[in-house]
């Protein structure tokens, strides 16, 4: 399948397969005026199966909620057809508006305009916290 | 520096700013007389969401010892919290008037929330089942003048250790001090919450057990922490009827502990001490609400930055 190469844009790589369409949504690439390709389960040699998404334009967004998905992501940044920089995303320290806190006891549930903050307290495990009432989000 | 800083959860403060303020309350102790006019012109607003009478007395005691003026309410039904006004707006109102806020609220994070919207120092007074630092301050200050360090004890936290905030809070302040031993004691359904036992007690290598019944710990504790099983923060009425008579300390019981043994209860109790007990000498509940004003008034001094 060919999808043709970008010019200047981004390219996310190694997504987990079937990751994809959840990034499209966290990352709102329905509401950009661009082009956006995205590919499935193309072959990978590291994970065998991966997604791909191709975003052709001069954009600036959050991408440390790619981390939180799936710290394996790469982002390539492409400037005249040539990856100007390569992010390994990693664990974000902090999300922001990424995930609801569940709780029911927490200010969030009943106060709208708070924004929903985690912050990583195990690397290791790879949980967050809520910053207003500590419950875990467990992202494995 | 804690000059205006905000108190939300004990580690906000480090182990030497917790002895700044236990350190100021034992002066206060000594010479409150020092002090009557420590914050003349400042107003503290306490502004409670929910029903207290001892925090809230407590603030205001404080902040009237040391010539301050107070101002707020008691109830959600008496603020603009009634017509929808959410935590922020009514801080930054607030914050318009008053140089110190004090905020008890039924929703946890409620007082962080007003301390990100303000740069008025806010006190966390309690948000529903999660923190209680001030009550915290008062705990450490009980132990240290009545056991002379927060060094090298074997303390028991009895009760409802999952919604009482007052045990997570002090669970939270104890583990940065040397050598103390938590035994927790309750029924299954209200143990700590896991990341009290994951983040907290197991992070930092504590030593802890979790056990069920008093009787079978009480005789190695140094401190006994007493709390109620609180009917407000259980979601069914059933499940608190039958937790509630699990752990009542009696004389029965209290003769199996040492004669040293310190009694701390956040109060206000229902049965979970008998009334028998009060006239033991080992019983400092009361003594401890007495030090909760003093080291709230150290707490305003520190937060206003007014000490001479």
């Amino acid at each position: 399948m060919n999808i043709d190469s970008v010019q200047k844009g981004l390219v996310i790589d190694h997504i987990k397969a079937g990751k994809s369409m959840e990034i499209y949504k966290y990352l709102s690439l329905d509401k950009m005026d661009c082009s956006v390709a995205i590919i499935q389960n193309a072959k990978s040699r590291k994970l065998g199966k991966k997604d791909i998404i191709k975003v052709e334009n001069n954009i600036t967004m959050d991408l440390t909620v790619l981390g939180f998905i799936d710290p394996n992501i790469t982002i390539n940044v492409i400037d005249n057809g040539v990856i100007i920089k390569k992010i390994n995303c990693g664990l974000p320290s902090e999300i922001i508006n990424v995930v609801k806190c569940k709780n029911p006891r927490c200010i969030t549930s009943i106060e709208q305009e708070i924004q929903h903050i985690f912050k990583l307290t195990d690397k290791e495990n790879k949980i967050y916290r809520c910053i207003y009432c500590d419950t875990c989000y467990d992202n494995n | 520096m804690l000059k205006g800083r905000s108190l939300i959860e004990p580690m906000d403060l480090s182990v030497e700013e917790l002895k700044e303020i236990l350190d100021l309350a034992d002066k206060i102790v000594d010479n409150p007389l020092e002090y009557v006019d420590a914050c003349k012109g400042k107003i503290l607003a306490t502004l409670f969401y929910e029903p207290s009478t001892r925090t809230r007395l407590s603030f205001e005691a404080a902040m009237l010892r040391l010539g301050g003026a107070i101002m707020g309410f008691s109830s959600a039904n008496s603020s603009s919290a009634a017509k929808g006004e959410s935590v922020a707006d009514t801080i930054r109102t607030i914050a318009c008037y008053a140089d110190i806020a004090a905020i008890r609220h039924p929703k946890e994070g409620a007082a962080k929330v007003a301390a990100m919207s303000t740069d008025m120092p806010v006190i966390n007074a309690g948000d529903g089942g999660h923190q209680h630092p001030t009550q915290t301050l008062t705990d450490l200050l009980t132990i240290r003048s009545l056991k002379g360090s927060l060094d090298n004890f074997t303390i028991g936290l009895c009760g409802d250790l999952k919604f009482g905030r007052t045990v997570h809070s002090l669970i939270k302040a104890l583990s940065r001090y040397s050598n103390i031993k938590f035994v927790l004691i309750s029924p299954d359904e209200l143990k700590v919450p896991e990341y009290i036992r994951e983040d907290i007690l197991i992070k930092n290598g504590l030593e802890f057990e979790e056990v069920e019944r008093l009787e079978n710990v009480i005789s190695q504790l140094d401190v006994l922490y007493m709390t109620r099983v609180q009917r407000e923060r259980f979601f069914n009425e059933a499940d608190y009827i039958r937790l509630k008579d699990s752990y009542i300390l009696d004389m029965e019981k209290l003769e199996m502990a040492k004669k040293d043994l310190i009694i701390l209860h956040p109060l206000p109790r229902v049965n979970e001490i008998s009334i028998e007990v009060d006239k033991d000498p080992r019983a400092s509940y009361f003594k401890q609400a007495k030090y909760g004003m003093f080291v709230r008034m150290a707490l305003i001094i520190k937060l206003l930055g007014v000490e001479k």
